[in-house]
């Protein structure tokens, strides 16, 4: 069952980065364009978002277990370190380059343009140095 | 500052679904979604491997399934050159692994469970994507 789940979890959050057009760049970059024009939609992809997920976590992060799992995997690190926030800069000005972030790149590779696999090759890679660094 | 295509309902919809998607899997598989965290961890980690990559699977079936069922083909433009996708994709890629997050992971479940560390990494990413647009803007 954990796999059906996670196929349908990856279609249900596909559609929604569709839906809420975070998939298109244009719209990722008229979100970060604040001082000029600025299109806050994206800001209500988040609200969305957590108006459903925040409730139930906190609803169901004291249960016995998930449904089809032995135990809830809930991150434990609480550690303000450097490495948080000097992934977050260099993350930053990646999605502000181009307005791409993980889930809309990997879900855009649903349509075949020749940029989305450059970029997500080259994420890849990212993910790749950064297991070497650390 | 001028308000344009600004789209609430459709960008609050599509937000309700991929919160759905969040609480889906946290119920029923007991993880926490971070995107950057299962395409990274499918490709170096044996632990999920069949679900992390089942997951992505999903997501990419998603535009093709929303086209099947409105009719409505879905189009994005990516206005860049080679050289910037490629600087762009490391970026994105090294920096979500060393916060050990993005959008999703810090953005919706780290915020989500009221995690200080992800609320500070939103913040960060957020306010140098903002800097980088603004920046690009000028030169």
């Amino acid at each position: 069952m954990n796999k059906i789940v996670s196929l349908v979890c990856g279609i249900i959050f596909g559609i929604g980065l569709v839906i809420s057009e975070m998939i298109n760049p244009e719209k990722v970059l008229g979100f970060l364009n604040v001082f000029r024009d600025w299109d806050p939609s994206l800001a209500f992809v988040m609200i969305g978002a957590l108006i459903v997920a925040t409730p139930i976590f906190h609803l169901f992060k004291n249960k016995n277990k998930p449904v089809f799992s032995s135990n809830f995997s809930i991150p434990t690190n609480k550690q303000l370190d450097k490495k948080l926030i000097i992934g977050s800069i260099f993350f930053g000005a990646g999605w502000g380059l181009i307005g791409l972030c993980p889930g809309p790149a990997i879900t855009s590779l649903a349509l075949l343009n020749t940029s989305s696999v450059v970029f997500v090759v080259s994420m890849f890679t990212g993910f790749y140095i950064a297991l070497k660094v650390n | 500052m001028n308000i344009v295509n600004f789209t609430p309902v459709s960008a609050l919809s599509g937000g309700l679904l991929i919160g759905l998607s969040v609480a889906l899997f946290f119920i029923l598989n007991g993880r926490m979604i971070g995107i950057s965290g299962i395409a990274s961890n499918f490709l170096i980690s044996k632990n999920n491997r069949i679900e992390n990559f089942l997951f992505l699977v999903g997501l990419i079936l998603g535009p093709l399934i929303y086209s099947l069922i409105s009719g409505q083909e879905v189009n994005i433009s990516i206005s860049s050159s080679l050289i910037l996708l490629i600087i762009a994709g490391v970026l994105v890629g090294f920096g979500t692994r060393l916060s050990s997050g993005c959008t999703s992971g810090h953005g919706i479940s780290g915020i989500s469970r009221f995690s200080l560390r992800s609320i500070i990494a939103t913040i960060t990413f957020m306010l140098v994507g903002i800097l980088t647009v603004l920046i690009k803007g000028i030169l």
